[in-house]
């Protein structure tokens, strides 16, 4: 995916999103990632005496505080499923897969997984009975379970087993307490008309404005809309080159990987024809002589798509009238 | 009004009444194209605005939902307001769910009398991702979200599930496909208008068994725009309000494995709430469904005790068009619409959240007393969309 302009000029342009999201766990969800990490599958005593896998800290009917765990079998049956032609990204497996709910031998709720089938969705039914295929490598964690696979037990299909979840203090030496997931989601970005048009004029070394139709404001960079008043802004304006230094700081504190000198002056310059200032760096003059009212114009760089810094124009500095409203 | 439902507090049992008094939705596409949220919003809003005569100054709140998910940007939903005008500054809020949430919002802000007007917004723009992808956040982040089950295998567990149980076949989820985008003819901002009949429907292949393509709303962006107003507020800016009688919203377990994902208890419940099954009240002639997916039609039909009365997404529904953050709102809308345009009586909204109808909303709209006596054509109306909608 690269960069890109539609029919209608509009600009686009690949974005990613990447987390690593660490979570800290309860004691229940810690008890029960653990025990995936040791081969052991953990449920929890709900209210109502049914055993939760997998096991949830609060009670899904009464909220109340859930505490008593139990181990179940690593064996069950599925309870619902549906076929997966093209795994994403992330998923349990790389081949195509159903995904089920199974309720494991011992439970009374059901746990989402993957189930491996390689006689694919013809050899998946709601009933048949899986097993657990663990992880070569396991860190306490959900992935801890590779996958469903499909258990040969024949005509155990049809006369489940009757197993009871048997009491375990959840206690395991090096008990993980949180869990870090990566996720990366894959965006395109797409700024809008006014911005795209703003883009496509900078290639040009020209600065677009947008006036609104209601306030005769002009917006610079624009966003297609006035935000005072709520209503499109179509009409392009030309603005500068040359600007008005509203308001300016001196920079002592030099930014991490920028390639320049410190003290500088950044400050807010109001492009001739605009209705508000946008910022930018100043140059071209000692740091101390930067003034409000000082007249500047931009300086481009090689292949630059936006001007590196402003400098001094030599003209008279404006009339603190005339820009006193773009403050 | 009846104010002897269970507790009372969910319907309007206060002194104030809180009606829609406009409807505005955009085109809804599958990419609209190079427009920002706020370009594809603004449209909608001045709609409204400009139907009601009012401004951001007369507005008494403003809230809105969305998800920075969908844009993969934080905070995007703040860009979005430059489509409202915020000036002089106004009352605002912000929900990261649908839009039929920032609706409830404001619906409770005027009925405590802190605001007699709210303009209510959404919209989504999917365009920009993968929307099945970014919909796996949405699960529970310690035991689903890691094995990133996508939206399209959410739908078709759940599909499942209603299969086994025999309270639906394949058959009468292809109608409901066929039925809603055929009915999506007569709404010319959907984005499928058509389908073909049932049977050629099961033809297909399966896209990911048990589900056919027909069985999955499109990805779409789209946005949605409500005026609510109270009392004479609401008579003044225009004829026929459509009075929001009651309205709840509840929640089941975050964990699939255990709920039954063949029945929507949360739904009943926040329709008892709303009122929907109060005694006497007549049948709803109209419902707005949020079901996205073909079988969860089913389900919700079945909880809110919807018969041969009632017509089911006359707009089509999110199977015609799912700006995902603003089709709940939608459902609002069309509902509202409909009463506003004298077609309905009384109908009902529902919207839902989160995976397999996690979270569901249920809105009951009626038309003034007035407009409901023997001689006008609402009625006749209601019959005859009833009749298209077949
Ligand atoms: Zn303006």
């Amino acid at each position: 995916m690269t960069t890109g302009a539609s029919a209608t000029g509009a600009l686009s342009a690949p974005l990613v999103v990447e987390f690593p999201f660490t979570r800290s766990l309860g004691p229940v969800q810690s008890a029960f990632l653990t025990g995936l990490r040791e081969r052991t599958v953990l449920g929890v005593t709900a209210a109502d005496g049914r055993t939760l896998v997998p096991p949830v800290e609060y009670d899904p009917v009464t909220a109340q505080e859930l505490r008593t765990l139990v181990e179940v079998e690593p064996t069950g049956t599925v309870t619902t499923w549906t076929w997966n032609p093209a795994p994403r990204r992330g998923q349990p497996l790389a081949r195509p897969f159903a995904w089920v709910l199974v309720r494991l031998d011992g439970a009374d709720s059901a746990l989402l997984h993957a189930l491996d089938a390689p006689g694919g969705p013809a050899s998946v039914r709601t009933g048949m009975r899986v097993r657990i295929r663990w992880a070569a490598e396991r860190h306490g964690a959900i992935t801890d379970i590779a996958c469903f696979e499909p258990l040969d037990a024949g005509p155990a299909d049809e006369d489940p087993p009757t197993a009871q979840p048997r009491p375990h203090d959840g206690e395991f030496a090096d008990p993980v307490t949180g869990i870090t997931a990566p996720a990366r989601l894959d965006y395109t970005y797409t700024p809008g008309r006014a911005q795209s048009r703003f883009l496509a004029a900078l290639r040009d070394r020209r600065t677009l404005g947008e006036r609104c139709p209601a306030c005769r404001k002009v917006y610079v960079p624009p966003r297609g809309a006035c935000p005072t008043c709520g209503v499109a802004t179509d009409e392009q304006v030309e603005l500068g080159p040359a600007g008005t230094v509203t308001t300016f700081c001196v920079v002592n504190i030099k930014a991490k990987g920028l390639d320049i000198e410190v003290p500088y002056v950044y400050g807010h310059i109001a492009l001739d024809g605009a209705g508000l200032a946008l910022h930018g760096r100043i140059a071209g003059i000692p740091y101390d002589e930067v003034r409000m009212g000082l007249r500047v114009e931009p300086v481009w760089t090689e292949d630059s798509r936006y001007p590196d810094h402003y400098r001094p124009t030599g003209e008279p500095d404006a009339d603190y009238e005339s820009y006193k409203e773009l403050l | 009004m009846s104010d002897d439902r269970p507790n009372g507090a969910a319907g309007a049992g206060g002194s104030r009444e809180v009606a829609v008094v406009a409807f505005a939705q955009s085109d809804h596409v599958r990419r609209a194209d190079g427009l920002s949220e706020a370009e594809m919003l603004l449209p909608v809003v001045r709609e409204v605005l400009d139907r009601t005569g009012l401004d951001t100054e007369r507005l008494g709140f403003v809230c809105s939902g969305s998800s920075d998910y969908l844009a993969g940007r934080p905070f995007s939903f703040t860009m979005a307001l430059d489509a409202v005008g915020a000036w002089p500054p106004v009352s605002e809020s912000h929900v990261e769910m649908d839009g039929a949430w920032a609706l409830y919002e404001a619906w409770v802000k005027l009925l405590t009398g802190e605001a007699d007007t709210a303009l209510v917004y959404s919209w989504g723009k999917s365009s920009g991702g993968d929307l099945p992808e970014v919909l796996t956040r949405t699960l529970d982040p310690y035991y689903l979200a890691p094995l990133w089950p996508d939206s399209v295998a959410v739908a078709g567990l759940q599909t499942r599930a209603l299969l086994d149980a025999g309270i639906t076949d394949e058959r009468e989820l292809a109608g409901v496909a066929a039925r809603s985008r055929n009915a999506a003819a007569a709404n010319p901002r959907a984005q499928l208008r058509s389908s073909p009949p049932p049977e050629e429907l099961l033809a297909d292949d399966y896209l990911a068994e048990p589900l056919r393509r027909h069985d999955l709303p499109p990805v779409t962006d789209g946005a949605a725009a409500v005026v609510l107003a109270a009392g004479d507020t609401a008579r003044e800016l225009c004829a026929r309000p459509a009075w929001i009688r009651g309205m709840d919203h509840r929640i089941e377990a975050h964990s699939p494995g255990v709920r039954d994902l063949t029945d929507s208890p949360s739904t009943r419940l926040a329709a008892e709430r709303a009122g929907l099954f109060d005694e006497g009240a007549p049948a709803p002639d109209t419902a707005e469904l949020h079901a996205p997916f073909t079988a969860q039609e089913v389900i919700l039909r079945r909880a809110l005790r919807l018969g041969e009365d009632t017509v089911v997404n006359p707009s089509g529904g999110a199977l015609a068009a799912n700006p995902v953050m603003a089709a709940g709102l939608i459902r609002i809308g069309e509902a509202a619409d409909r009463v506003l345009r004298g077609t309905s009586r009384r109908a009902v909204a529902h919207a839902t959240s989160g995976p397999w109808l996690q979270h569901n909303l249920v809105a009951v709209v009626e038309a003034d007393e007035a407009a409901s006596a023997p001689g006008t054509d609402g009625g006749a109306d209601a019959a005859q969309a009833r009749e298209e909608s077949r």
